[in-house]
């Protein structure tokens, strides 16, 4: 399969060649990945390209798939708005 | 790991990076960078991507017109391939009150002297920038038109690219464990790695600064706090300025990709290293934002996180050698701010070194100046 037409992160429109790419370039760990291309920074926050990242990072530079470290999960785990958390406690009764 | 290094950098946030880069520029051999996770890892990874001129004292202007001057040529100077996304689309400082009101005036006469186009606005000026402002918590606002927006991690990486092409070798996932002195001289700089001989020094290590300076016996008078902070779903452009606000404690930007960044600080965090996330955070933080651009509302947060002020008593950076121990250098205590004051930290700091001519009087940012309490002009407009 062509690596460009691979898609790896869809929020952030990031391929299989980009990752390619980045590790060409010397970066071989996720959170380097994430802040040179935004993977994992979308509204999935990393939860569709997450694995996916790790599996490749693995292979490439043959560490077990264990120990390859992915992104920190934060708070929130569903995008929720500002006007609802503004107004939250109103709900409160 | 190499044995010896000319100079070591502690610490591969954007100061360390800046450092490195403008040591190398000058050239200087074998200039080593340690970094105990990845570069941008500590409090520039996780800043607020603003980038200010409007200060309240004399230094600090000085410096911000300097690194904004930097920024606007950063990517030539630094042939960088990337993106820096630089956008210069302002930042509008609100004033609520009589008093902010007037200080705000004030701040702008100085911030002009040093070159900063910063214009006082009446209210409805303000809104001609930022329409959907609130009006009725608006008493008038400043605004200057080069403040903007930077990314902190392709900023970073361009000083990391041009410092590398410069023979700088980085070490990231590599602590420091201890730093060794013989007879008042650095001797060698221990990491878990390994151990590097050197006679010089730079503690560049942020929120860790203090504790650097404790293995070599040097109290720096900074303490490191934690500031919480937001990102949103992306959404269509609708904010071209950062807006904030020192009486609502609030500064809020929307990121060239589209998503709004926003943050504040709270008077009750306990000081230390914690990077935690609240709710608390989220619920003032929501209550504020919608209150002050009421459109926002309809935005969903996606993610919070936290980061690490290195505060000084002054609220002013600390970019000092030590009289006690020849060849430590500091760049810590920005308060908040060492992501947009970097070009100047990395070429004051290799001009102390060097010892070269510096590019701005040296004592308001010394450690010297918190033994005479007359030096110290502290600095107000801080979120």
């Amino acid at each position: 399969m062509d690596p460009k037409k691979v898609m790896i992160c869809r929020c952030s429109d990031v391929t299989l060649a980009d990752l390619y790419a980045l590790f060409d370039a010397g970066y071989s760990h996720f959170e380097e990945l994430k802040r040179i291309k935004r993977v994992g920074m979308g509204p999935c926050q990393a939860n569709t390209c997450g694995k996916m990242v790790q599996w490749e990072i693995a292979k490439r530079f043959n560490r077990p798939l264990e120990e390859v470290t992915i992104h920190t999960a934060r708070p929130l785990t569903t995008g929720v708005t500002l006007g609802a958390l503004a107004e939250g406690e109103d709900d409160e009764t | 790991m190499k044995r010896s290094a000319e100079v070591v950098i502690i610490g591969g946030g954007i100061s360390g990076c800046a450092i490195a880069y403008h040591l190398a520029a000058k050239g200087v051999k074998d200039v080593v960078v340690i970094e105990k996770a990845y570069l941008t890892s500590g409090a520039t990874g996780r800043c607020g991507a603003g980038v200010r001129q409007q200060w309240g004292t004399p230094m600090n202007c000085d410096l911000a017109k300097r690194s904004v001057d930097f920024f606007e040529h950063a990517t030539e100077i630094l042939q960088y391939d990337g993106d820096i996304q630089f956008k210069q689309e302002g930042y509008l400082v609100v004033a609520s009150s009589k008093e902010e009101d007037a200080l705000f005036k004030e701040n702008a006469a100085l911030q002009n002297k040093y070159g900063i186009p910063t214009q006082h606005l009446s209210k409805e000026d303000a809104l001609k920038i930022v329409p959907y402002l609130n009006i009725d918590e608006v008493t008038s606002a400043n605004f200057c038109p080069t403040d903007g927006h930077l990314n902190p991690f392709t900023t970073t990486d361009a000083f990391y690219h041009a410092a590398k092409r410069l023979g700088v070798t980085f070490y990231t996932y590599t602590t420091v464990l201890d730093i060794e002195i013989k007879h008042q001289r650095i001797e060698a700089v221990v990491t878990d790695k390994g151990t590097i001989t050197t006679r010089t020094v730079v503690n560049a290590a942020g929120g860790w600064a203090q504790a650097i300076g404790k293995m070599v016996g040097v109290d720096i008078p900074v303490y490191s706090e934690n500031h919480e902070i937001l990102v949103t779903e992306p959404v269509e452009r609708m904010l071209s300025p950062m807006v904030i606000s020192f009486s609502k404690n609030i500064y809020c930007q929307q990121t060239p990709h589209g998503p709004f960044i926003m943050g504040r600080s709270d008077p009750n965090m306990p000081k230390g290293l914690s990077m935690h996330s609240t709710w608390g955070f989220l619920e003032a933080m929501a209550k504020t934002a919608t209150s002050l651009l009421p459109p926002l509302k309809n935005i969903r947060v996606l993610r919070q996180w936290g980061g690490l002020y290195n505060m000084s008593p002054d609220h002013q950076p600390i970019l000092s050698g030590v009289d006690t121990l020849p060849g430590f250098y500091i760049a810590c205590g920005f308060s908040g701010h060492g992501f947009m004051l970097a070009p100047m930290t990395g070429i004051l700091i290799s001009e102390m070194i060097l010892n070269e001519t510096p590019t701005v009087p040296l004592e308001p940012l010394s450690m010297e100046r918190f033994k005479h309490p007359h030096m110290i002009v502290k600095e107000k407009s801080v979120v």
